[in-house]
């Protein structure tokens, strides 16, 4: 995103500069869609495996049969026809049929796309607002107690594996949380009961990301404020005879916020991508267990369109990153 | 605020309390593909859809033989060509509309007529010449070659009325309730959330009479250990597939029961017999001194499948045999005590000495090419009993003066190599159903693949008196005789080796014996309660005396995370009380 910053046009007429700023990110956008498209046909045919193979153990399938399901798979097509069938199918919107499911692989992303959005969305915001909180007292305290200890604790959850974490939470609940799922099969009809329900079920895959997620934020956050801690307008600020909380607040946060905004623009991208071991711990009927179910066939349409949908969501929120950056920071604009 | 929260969670908790019905939950740890019964082909979903579809001649409860449901009585004429089933009368389906030969008829027919209704079941129609109901309760299927196994169709009949309508048989609206929802089963499905939740009404108008159970559902989980977690926790009933070391560690719980179920699959070890394909053309890499006989009798010799069920499996297998396992004793094979390969390294040794394989000078024997014996062994990266087995294997062949070499690697990959032929030895396993005749066509040589990579044969075995076997097994209508055959089938398999069966896994489950009781397991006495071919046990489930299902209410720690919350909630209002107060003061 910095190299966006950077490559910005350089004219001052505000109104064309930005068509042209424009075009250019989608442009780009354009372009790197085009060769995940391509990347994801071509990354899953590495995978060792016969789907065919996997998808007749262990059921009664004769020749007749076997040869039936290769045509309705189209794996007995040369690999080039078959590429052209996905891109043409990728052009009209159409991702293919999953081969283990038998379901149109848009209708299978798009049952499990909300509740992952709901999990990794979630997680991420508390992430952001607990990070930076946290990150801005550390910096502002710097080596006092508070700091060591937080950022002792920050480091170590971020590198405590999810599943682990996940399966500790779980027994440590003792039942007081569910151990699955979404949703209770039983609830009362209603908004509010149904809403507490998600959020009762919610609370611990939520709290396991964000665990392993919150320290990005706080370890950028205080490097960043400690970099604006000498600086001479906050003296100014002092002298003007403000509380060191306002100082800090108005003054010092604002200036040291932008190398956060970019990570945190950058971890939305992920948002989508969800957390494959998150949700296997917790069932969460999200987009990454779909994904580890796909690995085993290996079920290539589905994963293809898992792919796809990922990397485009990526792509998607960079390029609202970079536009939204553009509007934020004036600078980029000037420049 | 705080109001508002504890009046809303005390509404919720009153709703988790008014199911305290007699609601059964099962745990799913495998997926769902479809209820749509034409397509469902994972384990998970046929057992779902066997709680709501009745079949013709299910397998019975205690010893798994066909047992009349739709069927009353059958018979087959004596060019053994066509079969008369007599229909029962008086089955309605859940809307109300009678059930009669004719939705039969047109369940076998559709799937015979509509390459898309084949996805699921189409073997079973493969032979099926004409399927007709000249009347109401009777349903006549001519077969084109004579089939024993006519009497283990294992179709579910659907509605006539319902399916006539529906043009495409994959359409995605044929897994939703309109459809899904009429059934003549003990229960009937109410609501479908896919990879969350499958809930089941008992059908008050079931044939046999109503379920004891008000409510099945199925709640998905993606892990055993969360599933185990959920049983210990009361939110779940019912858990299966279940490791040796969860199983272990629910034996002492109280209000659970577990179960040790005799197993319907086996595990094999496969020894190379010299991989061909259907043309008979030599494929895959298999080394030569497995297609000798008396080599892969003397590995027979060599390993010691007991210990592999003490040490890896601790305990929870049984010694094999036949590869029909034990749990359908009808057709189950056991080697009597002189045809037993029984561990014995010295007996190994001599054997293979005398089949011409001496040692070399650094103790690793010679094939017949003058090579030394060098096999791969391939296994299962993923799965604990390979990793672990395989180090035995490797000792014990080694003791045998036989070089091993272990690859574990993907699943997938394992069934691409053994089913190319490009393994020497391999850990495998499958799953059987009550009739024989599907897991003894995979030896034969008319199984052998087209072309590598479809593995129909799953050890590529390819023998005329095991063929001969094999044919008068599948055509013989006299229960007795056929069960006969079969059992020389295997015999015959057993004495050639191609594989060596280790053993039966274990079916290890576990349920909420203060909930729920009074399972009805298949076979009786040993089986398993889930996963049954039927529906027996979860249609004969008897709740507990005095106990409801479900849970009455919020657990006392969810009050307490609740209460945390709430303070948490008024410490940052109190915050931000003071904050704005602050902020009037300090304008700059």
């Amino acid at each position: 995103m910095s190299q966006a910053v950077t490559a910005g046009p350089r004219e001052r007429r505000g109104g064309t500069g930005a068509v042209r700023f424009l075009l250019g990110k989608l442009g780009g956008a354009v372009a790197s869609l085009f060769f995940v498209v391509v990347l994801g046909f071509l990354l899953f045919r590495m995978i060792p495996g016969d789907p065919v193979a996997t998808m007749s153990r262990e059921k009664p399938f004769d020749p007749v049969q076997l040869a039936q399901l290769r045509a309705r798979l189209g794996v007995d097509k040369p690999v080039y026809r078959q590429f052209l069938d996905y891109l043409g199918g990728i052009v009209r919107g159409d991702l293919g049929t999953s081969y283990a499911y038998n379901r149109p692989v848009a209708g299978l992303v798009a049952e499990r796309f909300w509740p992952t959005v709901l999990l990794t969305g979630t997680a991420t915001v508390l992430a952001v607002a607990l990070g930076l909180w946290l990150g801005v007292r550390a910096a502002w305290r710097r080596e006092s107690f508070f700091d060591r200890t937080q950022t002792g604790i920050a480091l170590t959850l971020w590198s405590v594996p999810q599943f682990w974490l996940g399966l500790l939470l779980l027994i440590a609940a003792h039942g007081a949380f569910p151990s699955g799922g979404m949703r209770s099969p039983d609830v009362a009809p209603g908004l509010v009961p149904r809403t507490l329900d998600l959020l009762w079920h919610l609370a611990l895959p939520c709290l396991t990301l964000l665990a392993v997620m919150y320290a990005q934020y706080m370890l950028v956050m205080r490097a960043s404020l400690l970099g604006e801690m000498n600086a001479d307008y906050l003296t100014t600020a002092r002298a003007k005879g403000l509380r060191d909380d306002l100082v800090r607040r108005r003054h010092a946060v604002p200036n040291a916020l932008l190398p956060t905004v970019t990570l945190i623009f950058l971890q939305f991208g992920m948002v989508v991508s969800g957390t494959v071991t998150v949700e296997a711990v917790f069932s969460w009927p999200g987009l990454g267990y779909l994904t580890y179910q796909a690995l085993r066939v290996p079920d290539l349409p589905l994963l293809q369109g898992v792919f796809v949908v990922l990397a485009g969501s990526v792509i998607v929120l960079n390029l609202v990153a970079d536009v939204l950056y553009r509007i934020l920071d004036p600078r980029v604009r000037a420049s | 605020m705080l109001g508002a929260v504890a009046l809303t969670t005390s509404l919720a908790t009153e709703a988790r309390g008014q199911d305290a019905g007699k609601v059964l939950r099962v745990a799913l740890v495998q997926e769902i593909d479809h209820l749509n019964p034409f397509l469902a082909s994972f384990a998970s979903s046929v057992m779902v859809g066997r709680m709501t579809w009745e079949y013709l001649t299910p397998a019975a409860a205690g010893d798994n033989t066909p047992s009349p449901a739709l069927a009353t009585s059958w018979r087959a004429s004596g060019d053994r060509l066509t079969w008369t089933f007599s229909i029962r009368q008086g089955i309605k389906w859940s809307d109300g509309r009678p059930m009669t030969a004719k939705d039969i008829a047109y369940t076998y027919h559709r799937i015979m007529t509509d390459k898309v209704a084949q996805e699921a079941n189409g073997t079973y129609v493969g032979n099926f010449d004409t399927v007709t109901a000249p009347d109401e309760t009777t349903l006549v299927i001519k077969t084109r070659k004579p089939q024993a196994s006519m009497t283990a169709i294992d179709i579910p009949v659907v509605p006539e009325h319902i399916w006539s309508k529906i043009a495409k048989a994959d359409d995605p609206a044929t897994d939703s309730l309109a459809v899904i929802g009429v059934g003549d089963g003990p229960f009937v499905i109410t609501e479908y959330r896919p990879s969350q939740l499958v809930r089941l009404k008992a059908n008050p108008d079931y044939w046999r009479g109503r379920p004891k159970i008000d409510e099945l559902q199925f709640v998905s989980y993606t892990n055993a250990d969360a599933a185990v977690n959920a049983l210990r926790n009361g939110e779940v009933d019912v858990v299966n597939r279940l490791t040796p070391a969860q199983f272990e560690s629910l034996r002492n719980s109280s209000g659970i029961t577990t179960g040790k179920a005799i197993g319907r699959r086996y595990r094999d070890l496969l020894l190379n017999p010299g991989a061909r394909n259907a043309g008979r053309q030599p494929i895959g890499d298999g080394n030569p001194a497995l297609a000798d006989v008396e080599f892969r009798r003397a590995i027979a010799r060599a390993v010691d499948p007991q210990t592999l069920i003490d040490r890896v499996l601790g305990g929870y297998g049984q010694l094999g045999g036949g590869i029909v396992p034990a749990a359908f004793p009808l057709y189950h094979w056991e080697p009597g005590p002189g045809q037993r390969y029984t561990f014995d390294p010295v007996a190994a040794n001599a054997e293979l000495d005398r089949a011409g394989y001496p040692r070399g000078a650094d103790g690793v024997r010679a094939g017949k090419d003058g090579k030394p014996l060098n096999l791969r062994l391939v296994g299962k990266s993923s799965e604990d009993f390979s990793q672990r087995a395989a180090d035995y294997v490797v000792s014990w062949l080694r003791a045998a003066g036989i070089g091993v070499t272990r690859q574990l690697v993907s699943d997938n990959e394992v069934d691409e190599r053994t089913s190319a032929g490009e393994y020497d030895l391999a850990l495998s396993s499958w799953g059987t159903s009550p009739d024989p005749d599907y897991i003894l066509a995979k030896q034969t040589c008319a199984a052998l693949p087209a072309a590598g990579g479809s593995n129909s044969s799953s050890a590529f075995f390819c023998d005329p008196e095991f063929d001969s076997l094999y044919a008068r097994e599948s055509t013989d209508l006299d229960p007795a005789r056929r069960a006969d055959e079969v059992k020389q089938a295997q015999a015959r398999y057993y004495d050639q080796v191609p594989s060596v069966v280790l053993d039966y896994d274990n079916a290890l489950e576990a349920y909420r014996s203060d909930r729920f009781t009074g399972f009805p397991t298949q076979p009786s006495g040993n089986g398993a309660i889930m996963e049954q071919t039927g529906y027996w046990s979860f249609y004969g489930a008897i709740p507990a005396s005095g106990q409801g299902g479900g849970t009455g209410g919020l657990p006392a720690g969810a009050w307490l995370g609740i209460g945390a919350g709430v303070v948490v909630l008024v410490a940052i209002g109190a915050v931000m009380a003071t904050r704005r107060r602050k902020r009037d003061e300090d304008r700059e």
